[in-house]
């Protein structure tokens, strides 16, 4: 069983995409690290589906279909940002600054 | 107790409370129905002297030891304490209550001759039947707090009535003067209420008398804190030294107000609380001598104040200051039949000398304002000759000025001098009280003398009211002076209620107060004087009263004075008594001034304005404004630190869990 591996990757994957969240400014790549750290939990959900039950690899499907829809609107705000402001650099985008 | 006619008690307060809520009714609604406020105003008085009478026979036919206590409800049942609302009638507050429904309802009639013309006449009955009603409440309660809820209700209806005509400032000053100074008299009672309770764990006066004796050790510093904070409240509504300054100015009411509140009534509470808890002072030597020397004092020096005035009402409140000190002096050496009576005979001959002089004021103010002249009513130097204008008044108020005077037979003498001889009696025990008995000697002189200043200046010598309006002086109308006569004739005949043993009498009234009186005589018994000391004591009384009087003949000149508006100013002593003694300036400079400015430099610019508004309501303002700063510092608008701050929420949350 390679149980502790794969959580070992995962737990990398999740810490890459934490980082890249916290540290890059494009839009589109943050997207793309949040869906680095979804796809790290669902390599732990299937790791421990070996010994948990089947329940864990049923829930990785959730979070894909989940995962595309949030995808799918995502993109969408974010082309609409583009068309906006002609820029997906977040430091530029704080109208919410209180 | 078993069923009886006296269990029907409570009419005698309901009526006068019924006609407050009629006439407070007709006050609102249509205070032109005059007719209606004064038959409802002095019938349910007349009504309720008729009841009083009933329930004192009633009370005699019974010959009860004990008090007949009558109670209604549960008032205020609080674990240890339970107070019931419950009347009593004994022979004390059977003396009461015949003075205050009967001279009440003289008052009552005489008023409405008197205040006929005023707008605001139902408003004024409406108030005079309730202060009758919480007057009841006072003698009637069986209980502390039933009697404090009276003591409390007359002080509100006497500030109610001394500003009754409260559009001119120092009406509805002297209504707050009033009122404030009773409440440091009722701090006194409070507190003597609550040392009762922690003492005896009752507050009903059966209870707490009867345990009287086994509780307070005779001479005992508790004692001696009951009786002196139940006397600094008597001082306080009786008018006495420290507390009396009020009274003088309480005579800016309505005159009738003057006669029933602030000379027969409302101001004799004291003596009443005090003969009613004649165990207690019994108990306490301090306290009774304490009781006998503040009423010699106030009687001394309140009757030298009342040398120099010119305000004829003046004249009579310190006159009445100066007599509730007698009567203190009577209570306070043991005598409270003595005390009692001049109480009684008190309310009769100073009650037809107010209401005697309201006929004058009537007579002068309806001459003035006929002419539309702006002098003084009450002023005795625009008085003067009254005597060719108003024969009646002028008879009886003599009567009544021989009566204060103290000149046999009339009622005053009889009273006066049962105080002097006891105090003189207690002499032989405490020699203290000599110098008490001197004081009041000394008083009854004074009395005398600016007493027969009063009428002379008032009704004799020639008319300095004004050439004009001299014509419209006139003797007032049957419904003031049918009062005026009756009250006259209690005054002469009032001293048969306790004619001594001496002159053959049989002590009506001490025999009647005994079953009030005996235990406080028991623990404290009466000193008794030869015969021979007695009618020495009587002579010299009576020389004293004629040598003030004569001294007044002699010494004033009705012909000499001028009007007000002419009047030179006093000088030297004479200013000193005008200005009586300085007195209330010394309480503004000692006592006024000093809260006064705390309350404005202190409480009002520090306390306030620093504290209350600076820190707690603008500080619990800048607070959260402060807060909000922060929390929309937070909001950057950036997503990198919403995630930063959620991560590190996260792991926060995270770490807690594991650990």
């Amino acid at each position: 069983m390679l149980l502790g591996p794969s959580l070992a990757v995962s737990a990398v994957l999740f810490a890459l995409g934490v980082a890249g969240v916290l540290l890059r400014r494009n839009a589109i790549v943050i997207f793309m690290c949040v869906e680095l750290m979804l796809n790290a939990v669902n390599l732990t959900f299937v790791a421990l589906a070996q010994q948990l039950g089947v329940a864990g690899q049923i829930f990785v499907f959730f979070v894909m279909a989940v995962a595309a829809a949030e995808a799918g609107v995502g993109l969408a705000i974010m082309l609409a940002i583009y068309r906006h402001r002609q820029t997906v650099n977040l430091q530029n985008i704080n109208l919410l600054r209180g | 107790m078993p069923e009886s006619p006296l269990s029907l008690l409570w009419v005698v307060p309901a009526l006068p409370l019924l006609g407050f809520v009629v006439n407070g009714a007709l006050a609102l609604a249509r205070p032109g129905a005059k007719r209606a406020v004064s038959i409802a105003g002095v019938g349910t008085l007349a009504l309720a002297f008729g009841a009083s009478a009933l329930a004192v026979t009633e009370l005699a036919r019974l010959h009860a030891t004990s008090p007949l206590v009558v109670s209604y409800w549960e008032w205020l049942p609080v674990r240890d304490l339970q107070v019931a609302f419950a009347l009593q009638l004994d022979p004390l507050s059977a003396v009461m209550l015949l003075v205050v429904t009967g001279v009440g309802a003289l008052i009552h009639v005489f008023s409405v001759g008197y205040m006929h013309d005023d707008p605001g006449y139902a408003r004024y009955f409406a108030y005079l039947n309730l202060f009758v009603f919480f007057m009841l409440i006072l003698v009637l309660g069986a209980n502390f707090p039933v009697m404090f809820v009276g003591w409390e209700g007359v002080g509100l209806c006497s500030y109610l009535l001394i500003g009754f005509w409260f559009n001119e400032k120092i009406n509805a000053d002297a209504g707050k003067k009033a009122f404030i100074v009773n409440r440091i008299g009722d701090f006194g009672f409070l507190v003597a209420m609550f040392l009762i309770f922690t003492r005896f764990g009752s507050l009903d006066f059966e209870t707490v008398f009867a345990k009287a004796p086994a509780v307070l050790p005779p001479g005992s510093g508790i004692a001696a804190a009951i009786t002196l904070f139940l006397f600094l409240g008597c001082t306080g509504k009786s008018a006495q030294i420290p507390l009396y300054t009020w009274l003088p100015d309480a005579m800016q009411g309505p005159t009738p107000v003057s006669a029933l509140i602030h000379a027969a009534t409302m101001v004799t509470a004291g003596v009443y609380l005090v003969a009613r808890c004649a165990v207690l002072f019994a108990l306490s030597p301090v306290g009774s001598a304490t009781v006998a020397g503040i009423g010699a004092l106030t009687a001394l020096f309140s009757a030298t104040i009342a040398l120099k005035q010119w305000d004829i009402k003046r004249v009579l409140a310190y006159s009445t200051v100066s007599q509730l000190g007698y009567m203190f002096v009577g209570v306070g050496s043991g005598a409270y039949a003595a005390g009692i009576f001049h109480l009684t005979t008190h309310a009769f001959f100073k009650a037809l000398l107010f209401l005697g002089s309201g006929s004058v004021i009537h007579a002068v103010h309806r001459a003035y304002h006929a002419t539309h002249s702006h002098e003084d009513a009450q002023d005795m130097r625009n008085m003067g000759g009254l005597a060719r204008h108003l024969p009646w008044t002028a008879t009886l108020m003599w009567i009544a000025t021989l009566a204060i005077a103290g000149i046999p037979p009339l009622a005053g003498f009889f009273s006066k001098d049962e105080i002097l001889g006891a105090a003189f009696a207690e002499g032989a025990v405490r020699p203290v009280w000599y110098t008490f008995w001197a004081m009041g000697l000394a008083a009854a002189l004074l009395t005398a003398f600016y007493m027969t200043r009063l009428m002379l200046y008032t009704f004799h010598g020639p008319n300095r009211t004004g050439e004009r309006e001299r014509a419209y002086l006139h003797e007032a109308p049957p419904v003031m002076t049918v009062p005026l006569v009756v009250l006259g004739g209690l005054t002469v005949l009032g001293g048969a209620l306790n004619l001594p043993p001496l002159v053959g009498g049989g002590s009506f009234l001490e025999h009647w107060l005994e079953p009030v009186t005996a235990a406080a005589q028991r623990i404290r018994p009466a000193v008794e004087v030869a015969h021979t000391t007695e009618w020495a004591l009587v002579a010299g009384a009576v020389l004293i009263a004629v040598l003030g009087i004569a001294a007044a003949f002699r010494v004033l000149k009705p012909e000499a004075l001028v009007p007000a508006h002419v009047a030179p100013p006093e000088t030297g002593l004479a200013r000193v008594l005008w200005k009586k003694w300085y007195v209330d300036e010394l309480y503004d400079a000692v006592i006024v001034r000093p809260v006064m400015w705390v309350s404005r430099e202190v409480l009002w610019k520090i306390v306030d304005v620093g504290l209350v508004d600076g820190l707690l309501v603008n500080g619990t303002a800048t607070a959260s404004r402060f807060v909000g700063w922060v929390g929309s510092r937070l909001q950057t608008g950036e997503v990198g630190v919403y995630v930063a701050l959620f991560v590190i929420g996260v792991l926060a949350v995270v770490g807690a869990a594991v650990r």
